[in-house]
């Protein structure tokens, strides 16, 4: 890469920021599990019932004695789906110094990288929890994967595994993956107004955050997003899937996608084949001016014949726009912007 | 119940009001103001309040058990978020049984509302006859 990026010490290449980063994260996990964390309060009846109150769970062995006595579990138990609950830090609550989560926001947050998204999360429950019993939390630093381009920005992707523990004994774990980006310029955010989609409901990591995630909420409202109809939902399926599909009539490939084959026939039905991915360049441009939310200018945006035989554009990655030329030979990339959309791109053939 | 792969759970549907979003933000703990003030929501770029991810877990939860049954053993819950879910939207779970091994079975679920998927998730629970 040969941007130059600015830090809030100052400016700094981005191979030196990345190469900082991907040491201190390999100190973060080296330095292993955070102590364990207990929650405020042991397993207790009343969260429960107001939980599975508003939920409207009405399982009988969270509220029901006798009904518990009867079931599998032989006693009350609490809903493993709670687990989490347990340790949340309520109004207040700030994570302990030594949470690996808090370390890589602080350092992402130096560099840059002020907004936050999750991306999933897994849950794995050893046993049911009983009332009484009192959980704590300890969280590694399992994976750190950066910078990534996203159309929220350049990002990283940092997930963390947290484990429940009662005593000694493993009760639970969470793997939970966020991103931590660079929001982009206020000057390449305007024009997009049904993005707000993007990123509202996903939560900043762990529920608490001692640094706001507003800055992120209103740069993910910028990405410009592609208008899904019945006839090209298969499309953007297929990329999340990590699939190039192309809409088959008969033996006829069409793309753009459309709601009927060429001939006009109202009464066929497409389905689609996977194309292979591989084609060559038909055309490009290079996009200088204006600002595309979540695009670093100067961009290549490259019409493809597939192999196939139709055209798909997408942005091409890996080439500089002087090295692109008409006949180039591509592949199909990916380029994930969220759980919701992905959005089709080409990198150079080696 | 005997359980098959590609059986349908029956869908559930759940009224995201205003007071239910704000109810299961304060019964999960998590006080973040965009899950109870709509004003702070609106400044951070969201439409209105909007549904937080640990009750996603326990919706995903309910709609599973309701199904299973109170005996079925939750063992897992892997989900991913899409659209948010905002006060005064409607969320519909649909989901189907993915695997079964055994006493283990699988279901893949998702919830949606009037903008899109909201939360996909894959539920992992054991079923002793």
């Amino acid at each position: 890469m040969t941007a130059t990026e600015r830090s809030a010490t100052g400016r700094v290449t981005e191979t030196d920021a990345g190469g900082r980063i991907e040491e201190v994260a390999r100190e973060i996990a080296a330095a292993g599990p955070s102590d364990p964390d207990p929650a405020r309060d042991p397993v207790n009846q009343a969260m429960i019932n107001n939980w599975v109150e508003v939920i409207g769970d009405a399982n009988p062995v969270y509220t029901d004695p006798a009904a518990a006595a009867a079931s599998v579990h032989g006693e009350l138990v609490a809903p493993p789906a709670m687990t989490q609950v347990w340790t949340m830090r309520g109004l207040h609550g700030v994570r302990p110094p030594d949470d690996p989560l808090r370390r890589m926001t602080d350092l992402l947050d130096e560099a840059g990288y002020t907004s936050v998204v999750a991306t999933d999360s897994a849950q794995t429950y050893h046993r049911y929890l009983r009332p009484g019993e009192h959980v704590a939390a300890s969280a590694v630093l399992e994976d750190v994967v950066g910078p990534k381009r996203t159309a929220l920005g350049e990002g990283w992707f940092v997930a963390t595994r947290t484990t429940w523990y009662v005593g000694d004994e493993a009760v639970a774990e969470m793997t939970f993956r966020i991103l931590k980006f660079r929001p982009p310029e206020a000057g390449a955010a305007a024009g997009d107004t049904d993005g707000d989609a993007a990123s509202a409901g996903r939560e900043p990591a762990g529920g608490k955050r001692d640094t706001g995630p507003g800055r992120g909420e209103a740069a993910a409202a910028t990405v410009l997003r592609p208008v899904v109809t019945r006839d090209n939902a298969f499309f953007w399926e297929g990329l999340r899937a990590g699939e190039l599909r192309i809409q088959r009539w008969g033996g006829t490939l069409r793309h753009p996608p459309g709601p009927m084959p060429p001939d006009g026939d109202l009464d066929a039905e497409p389905d689609y084949v996977v194309a292979a991915g591989t084609g060559t360049v038909y055309s490009f441009v290079v996009h200088h001016h204006p600002p595309v939310p979540g695009k670093r200018l100067p961009f290549v945006l490259a019409l493809v014949e597939l192999d196939e035989g139709v055209r798909v554009l997408g942005q091409l990655h890996g080439a500089e726009p002087d090295e692109v030329h008409i006949g180039l030979p591509v592949e199909a990339s990916f380029d994930r912007i969220d759980d919701d959309l992905t959005l089709p791109a080409w990198k150079v053939r080696s | 119940m005997t359980i098959t792969v590609g059986a349908e759970l029956p869908p559930l549907t759940v009224e995201a009001t205003p007071t239910f979003v704000v109810a299961t933000a304060l019964a999960t703990r998590d006080f973040q103001d965009v899950h109870h003030d709509r004003d702070a929501a609106v400044a951070r770029g969201s439409r209105d309040i909007f549904l937080n991810i640990l009750t996603d877990t326990g919706l995903v939860q309910r709609f599973v058990t309701d199904w299973a049954g109170p005996d079925a053993l939750v063992r897992s819950i892997s989900l991913r978020l899409g659209v948010p879910c905002y006060a005064g939207d409607t969320l519909t779970f649909t989901g189907r049984v993915d695997e079964v091994d055994g006493d283990e079975v699988t279901v893949a679920v998702s919830g949606t509302d009037g903008l899109g998927e909201h939360v996909s998730a894959t539920v992992r629970i054991e079923v002793t006859a």
